[in-house]
């Protein structure tokens, strides 16, 4: 392995081709933690992305006229907004608004850092997609299926857990894959507020090294992998889930 | 059985179908078709966007009750002020994204073309092209045009300099042009075969295939996506605040550092950034979605 | 709630049933004894289907009496699950669920709402496959099937539940013509074996042939009923024989 990363050294003692990340061990674990934060920040917005779509998409089956339209509300200023915008409003605006806490060395810091804001900032973004998504996919499931469950005795709780479910989240996924494959290039935006994310942490290296070029093809390169193993992943999921014909 | 029967009641025969296309948004209720005035009327405000800008309002004047002192001049003062100088930011962002859907457009129509071609390497290229810039985020994108274009390019001697907002142009018109592509092939897929051999049986050739009957079917098809992007793009143009274009975003962000980073003006400022947004955006959508629902009648 | 035998297994009396303004069943009457197969038949819309749909409380009545079993139906405090285990129904679009493969399609209800063990139910339901026909189709999707295959899975899912009344909804309605005839002999089987069946139907020759009782319905009322024999041959009410002479 180190002779591996001594190959990268000699490469840029040879061509100029700097690349940091691979023989540099400390640069290579800020990469490596950047790479990590991406994942996290990406794994912990899809979570609550999918509670808000699911909480949101009930909320719109409310009998409360007003309920209905603060999800709606909700949906539209989300998906109308540039995200970055309501980034900067949740971090900065509200963020102040906050009191602040001892960090135990006598100074205060913010209760919520960078990385808690991106991911309630990138949950309520994706949240207001997953919403629409999750309420398409339930009115996807015919009635006179659920109806066929209701003749034969089951309850409301077991339709809804053995049909509609299963059925819903079927139509949905290739939706929800779409959306996640959004969330993951959207996690970039968290480099204006400084969570070292991959972006970030690149930018760190260029700065130090002075090797914008070399550090920009391999971030495209990265996330191009990156994305395009999620991509082909849940396309592999989306068809292992494929039922005979249910949903063309 | 009685054959008669049959004849009788087969027109009830039925196929099961599950409808699995998801509506994007909200399908608003169909209106019979007006004036452009009336039509235009059912995109601007509906009695429940009075609550939205309703809340924008009591975020930001809650704050302000809140922290106001005598000393400062009111929020609403600032904001005032303020006002007209973000609104030119804003359309700077606007000429931004004209120019960059611009270009993109027409970028990824001849790259969308390329991705049907019959030459198999050209499809492949194309492809390869389209997936690279689909799959990165925007904002790589953005520091790429940024970093790595030359801040002035020689053709034969004349040096025509490359501005920051002209790099940011470019930044942002290379994933429109990869989803743009994405549009334009799946528009030609989505058409039915039964087009093409049509057309083949009546003698046209492949290109008058394409240009006389494929793509004018096409044109409809991608009108809703199109404008879908064209927003997801207005929208982006704020990226190019985070490198140092004087767009609405950096404005805001000079504004507020002009009033002594006074905390109380954080939310009304990044409020009314949103609101204008908004109020860009959200008719885009409307009209989209109505655009998509009249496609879909009639085919 | 004493019944027995010999006692109407269903008893109707005087069911008024609207749809808003709209009022579909306008004081039907009728008794189905243990073991009859009873025809219900008439013109589109006349409430045939809502009638049955009625009967197992998928669509609740506004005046009169259902009794089941003794069980009373127009009840707001019906035991709906008792009801539908005695009560089995099959409806026109099958209604499949359509993630699940015939035989689990079978198996599913049993298991999760009489709480039955799996290997014993899978016994029956492998049994009740086998009766229908269908040997060697248990682990096909309903989306592999051939209508009139879906349908007779529907019956052996609605016999799994071991219930004493059969509904049919028009149930070779939606069906292609060459496999009518697969599900008409899967219900003429039924009836020999004793199993109390109501059939809204077109199907006048396996009326005639099956039926004990045919029942004639117009605009919510019951215009005529009578044995088949009686019914087709010697029909006395004007609006009969202009429905009879229309299909025959």
């Amino acid at each position: 392995m180190e002779s591996f990363f001594e190959w990268f050294k000699l490469l840029y003692d040879n061509t100029g081709i700097n690349l940091p990340f691979l023989y540099d061990s400390y640069d290579r674990d800020r990469m490596w933690n950047g790479f990590l934060m991406t994942i996290k920040l990406s794994v912990v917005a899809l979570f609550f992305s999918i509670i808000i779509g699911i909480i949101g998409a009930w909320l719109q089956n409310s009998p409360l006229k007003w309920t209905r339209r603060i999800v709606n509300g909700y949906i539209q200023i989300f998906r109308n907004t540039p995200p970055l915008v309501q980034l900067y409003f949740f971090y900065f605006a509200i963020g102040a608004l906050l009191p602040k806490v001892s960090n135990g060395y006598g100074g205060e810091v913010p209760i919520l850092g960078g990385f808690a804001w991106a991911a309630i900032s990138l949950s309520f973004f994706a949240g207001a997609f997953n919403v629409e998504i999750f309420r398409s996919g339930m009115e996807a499931v015919p009635k006179s299926t659920t109806e066929a469950a209701e003749a034969l005795g089951f309850s409301r709780l077991q339709i809804y857990k053995d049909i509609t479910l299963p059925l819903a989240f079927r139509v949905v996924l290739p939706a929800l894959n779409n959306n996640l494959v959004n969330l993951v290039k959207t996690t970039t935006l968290a480099y204006a507020i400084a969570v070292p994310e991959m972006l970030y942490e690149s930018n760190q290296i260029w700065s130090d090294n002075v090797n914008v070029t070399e550090m920009m093809i391999f971030l495209l390169l990265a996330y191009f992998f990156l994305v395009g193993i999620l991509v082909w992943g849940m396309n592999r999921w989306e068809r292992s889930l494929k039922i005979p014909g249910f949903g063309t | 059985m009685n054959q008669s029967y049959y004849n009788g009641f087969n027109s009830r025969k039925r196929k099961q179908e599950y409808k699995t296309d998801l509506p994007v948004m909200i399908t608003p209720e169909v209106k019979e078709p007006g004036s452009i005035l009336s039509s235009l009327s059912a995109y601007i405000f509906k009695p429940w966007h009075g609550f939205v800008i309703l809340f924008f309002c009591m975020v930001s004047s809650s704050i302000a009750f809140g922290v106001d002192d005598n000393a400062k001049s009111s929020i609403a003062e600032v904001l005032w002020r303020w006002m007209p100088l973000l609104l030119k930011g804003f359309i700077f962002n606007i000429v931004i994204s004209i120019c960059a859907m611009a270009i993109g457009t027409a970028a990824g129509a001849a790259l969308g073309l390329g991705q049907i071609s019959l030459n198999k390497w050209v499809r492949r290229v194309s492809w390869f092209i389209t997936q690279f810039f689909r799959n990165s985020p925007w904002l790589v994108l953005l520091f790429f045009a940024m970093f790595l274009l030359p801040f002035e390019i020689n053709i034969g001697g004349l040096a025509i300099p490359l501005p920051d907002w002209v790099k940011a142009i470019i930044g942002l018109s290379l994933p429109v042009m990869a989803n743009v592509s994405e549009i334009v092939r799946g528009a030609v897929v989505s058409l039915p075969s039964g087009q093409w051999e049509a057309a083949e049986s009546l003698a046209y050739t492949r290109r008058q295939t394409l240009w006389l009957i494929i793509l004018p079917q096409c044109v409809k098809r991608m009108l809703p996506p199109w404008m879908n992007l064209y927003a997801i793009l207005t929208m982006a143009t704020v990226l190019a605040s985070i490198v140092g274009v004087s767009e609405v975003m950096t404005l805001t962000g000079q504004a507020l550092a002009a009033e002594g980073g006074r905390t109380d003006l954080l939310a009304p400022f990044y409020s009314f950034v949103l609101l204008i947004f908004f109020m860009y955006c959200y008719p885009i959508a409307r009209w989209t979605v109505r655009l998509e629902k009249k496609f879909s009648v009639i085919g | 709630m004493n019944w027995d035998d010999s006692m109407p297994m269903v008893s109707i009396k005087d069911v008024h049933k609207a749809f808003g303004d709209l009022e579909v069943l306008k004081g039907v009457s009728m008794d189905i004894k243990k073991g009859e197969v009873v025809c219900i038949i008439g013109p589109s819309g006349s409430g045939k289907s809502t009638l049955i749909r009625c009967i197992n409380a998928l669509n609740d009545i506004q005046q009169g009496s259902i009794l089941v079993e003794g069980q009373e139906v127009n009840d707001p405090n019906l035991d709906k699950l008792e009801l539908r285990k005695k009560v089995g129904m099959v409806f026109q679009q099958y209604n499949l669920f359509p993630h699940k493969t015939a035989l689990e399609n079978v198996m599913m209800a049993p298991i999760r709402v009489l709480k039955q063990s799996k290997a014993e139910v899978e016994k029956t339901a492998r049994a009740l496959i086998k009766k229908v026909r269908l040997e060697g189709k248990e682990d096909s999707y309903p989306g592999e099937l051939s209508g009139g295959q879906q349908q007779r899975v529907a019956i052996a899912r609605s016999l799994a539940m071991n219930p004493d009344v059969m509904l049919f909804d028009e149930v070779t309605a939606a069906l292609d013509p060459e496999t009518v005839n697969e599900v008409l002999q899967t219900i003429k089987d039924l009836a020999e074996e004793g199993m109390t069946c109501i059939l809204v139907t077109h199907e006048m020759n396996f009326a005639r042939e099956v039926a004990d009782h045919i029942y004639f319905t117009d605009r919510g009322v019951i215009v005529e009923h009578g044995s088949p024999t009686n019914f087709f041959d010697e029909a006395k009410d004007p609006r009969t024989k202009e429905f009879l002479s229309q299909i025959l």
